[in-house]
């Protein structure tokens, strides 16, 4: 099994897939927990779906890149939906779900009607569910998430502090001088970055697991949000690997190989925090 | 010099008016209650006086070197904190957050005063501890600590007590008032207007009858007597 890992390891489209799916891993995780706390768990979900909508649209355009269009319509849908979190006509959790069904149902209409493949449903089952694309990426596409990637990671350990106070109590931080519009509004962009991103991952359908598996399984055992936070993400990039290392030597389906170890272990954290719990 | 005077303040949400006509002041060393029923507004004024929300009508000006995102804020507990995984550290610490501005770390003397405060309110021992194993009375004093973090001139405290058994309910009032003794302006509000009348130095009552003075002043006013009375019938009745 070795000599076949190392055989694999040899074709750059691997070595990009890994270098890929760690990155958007590392990613997601880091603001999942914010998301969590924040209960915007689905926004994942949500916004994944509006930006399927948006690659129909892109598709039936003849768009040769899509990600003109992609990227700042799911980056306006996430800005619509943080920023009207608490004073909304629609709650927080209907709009996301009525943006994510509509935008779900309006994508494929457009494929349907406006069809130019031979193969619908192959077409829409791999957006949906991530597909092979990722092993197939170009080297232009791994520098372009490597550098958002880059770009995410960074934002985020600067302005840590101001994420954490704001994710804790948004009324307390206004209330002192903290302009938490901003800061939402920078959460709301980072995340939309990260579905598009992520998209190539595990398909649409899948985000909200690496946003979320992570984020929980180390709120199950930890105590702090400083180590809440690390431990997600070294968790994520783990259990990314490890996703992928087994679905290139079973040939199984990427995103939900990747998934699925991710729910693997957060069994085993919740499993943890009980018995550390129930000791201490 | 007031810190906060209010001149004919009429506050509310989106033109829906809640409390009316408001003439009150705030100096530096008050303490200051604000009672009324439920519905009256106190959430509402205090959002106003945080500068969340902005008066309908009147004038709210502060004074005496008094920024509006200096008040300190002890806010009800929300539903999201009740399970945040933060340790009592990181929290106190977020209460200097309006003083990095755009810096993003927090600096040596910030997290001295953290330490200081958290030294003084008698939770520096389990600094490390997290925010939602502790007891209702210690999360109360970490949100306080938190609170004279952001400043230390003036506090705005809501439902301080809420849901808290006698004996840390008397701890946490009597922990205000050495606070207040040492410089803290307080404004409170409050259900417990027996407690106001007891600590408080001037009441603010608001509702149907409008009521704005000294406590002395205020046990002898219409609103007050009326409510005093209406408190003790109930009590009894319990």
């Amino acid at each position: 099994m070795l000599e076949k890992l190392v055989f694999y390891l040899q074709y750059p489209f691997v070595q990009y897939a890994l270098i890929v799916g760690v990155l958007i891993a590392l990613c997601s995780s880091l603001l999942g927990v914010t998301l969590v706390l924040k209960r915007f768990s689905y926004i994942g979900d949500g916004l994944s779906h509006v930006a399927f909508g948006a690659m129909a649209i892109a598709s039936v355009l003849k768009m040769t890149n899509n990600m003109y269009l992609v990227m700042p319509v799911t980056i306006l849908c996430a800005v619509l939906l943080l920023r009207t979190g608490q004073n909304a006509k629609v709650k927080g959790d209907a709009a996301i779900a009525m943006l994510s069904v509509g935008a779900l149902a309006f994508g494929y209409l457009l494929m349907n009607l406006f069809s130019t493949s031979s193969n619908l449903s192959g077409d829409v089952c791999s957006t949906l569910f991530g597909s092979t694309s990722i092993l197939t990426l170009t080297k232009g596409e791994v520098w372009l998430c490597g550098i958002l990637s880059l770009v995410v990671v960074v934002i985020f350990i600067l302005f840590y502090e101001k994420i954490f106070a704001v994710t804790f109590d948004e009324t307390f931080a206004r209330a002192t001088g903290t302009p938490a519009k901003y800061y939402n509004l920078l959460i709301a962009v980072i995340i939309a970055v990260i579905i598009v991103l992520a998209m190539n991952l595990v398909g649409s359908l899948l985000i909200s697991a690496l946003v979320i598996f992570p984020a929980l399984s180390a709120m199950a055992i930890f105590k702090s949000f400083k180590s809440v936070t690390v431990f997600a993400a070294v968790l994520s990039v783990l259990c990314a690997l490890l996703g992928l290392l087994i679905a290139i030597l079973a040939g199984t389906p990427v995103g939900s190989t990747i998934v699925a170890v991710d729910a693997l272990f957060y069994g085993i954290c919740a499993l943890a925090g009980q018995i550390r719990r129930g000791v201490a | 010099m007031a810190y906060i005077t209010a001149k004919k303040l009429t506050v509310g949400y989106e033109k829906r008016v809640i409390g009316q006509e408001l003439d009150f002041q705030i100096v530096p060393g008050d303490y200051l209650c604000i009672v009324g029923e439920n519905g009256a507004g106190k959430t509402t004024l205090m959002k106003t006086l945080l500068g969340l929300i902005k008066p309908l009508g009147g004038e709210l000006s502060y004074g005496d070197d008094l920024q509006a995102n200096e008040i300190g804020y002890l806010p009800q507990q929300t539903p999201v904190q009740k399970d945040f995984p933060a340790s009592v550290r990181e929290i106190v610490l977020s209460g200097c957050q309006g003083r990095c501005g755009i810096r993003p770390f927090y600096n040596r003397k910030e997290k001295e005063r953290a330490k200081e405060w958290m030294e003084k309110l008698d939770i520096l021992p389990m600094a490390n501890a997290c925010y939602r194993e502790l007891s209702g009375g210690q999360q109360q004093r970490v949100l306080l600590a938190r609170a004279l973090c952001a400043t230390e001139k003036v506090i705005l405290l809501d439902e301080p007590v809420a849901g808290l058994d006698p004996k840390v309910t008397m701890e946490m009032y009597k922990l205000i008032q050495t606070l207040n003794k040492e410089g803290v302006t307080v404004i409170m509000i409050s259900h417990d207007i027996e407690a106001a009348c007891l600590y408080a130095s001037h009441i603010l009552h608001i509702g149907e009858e409008i009521f704005y003075g000294t406590k002395e002043a205020y046990r002898e006013s219409n609103a007050g007597a009326m409510f005093l009375n209406r408190r003790k019938g109930e009590n009894a009745y319990a």
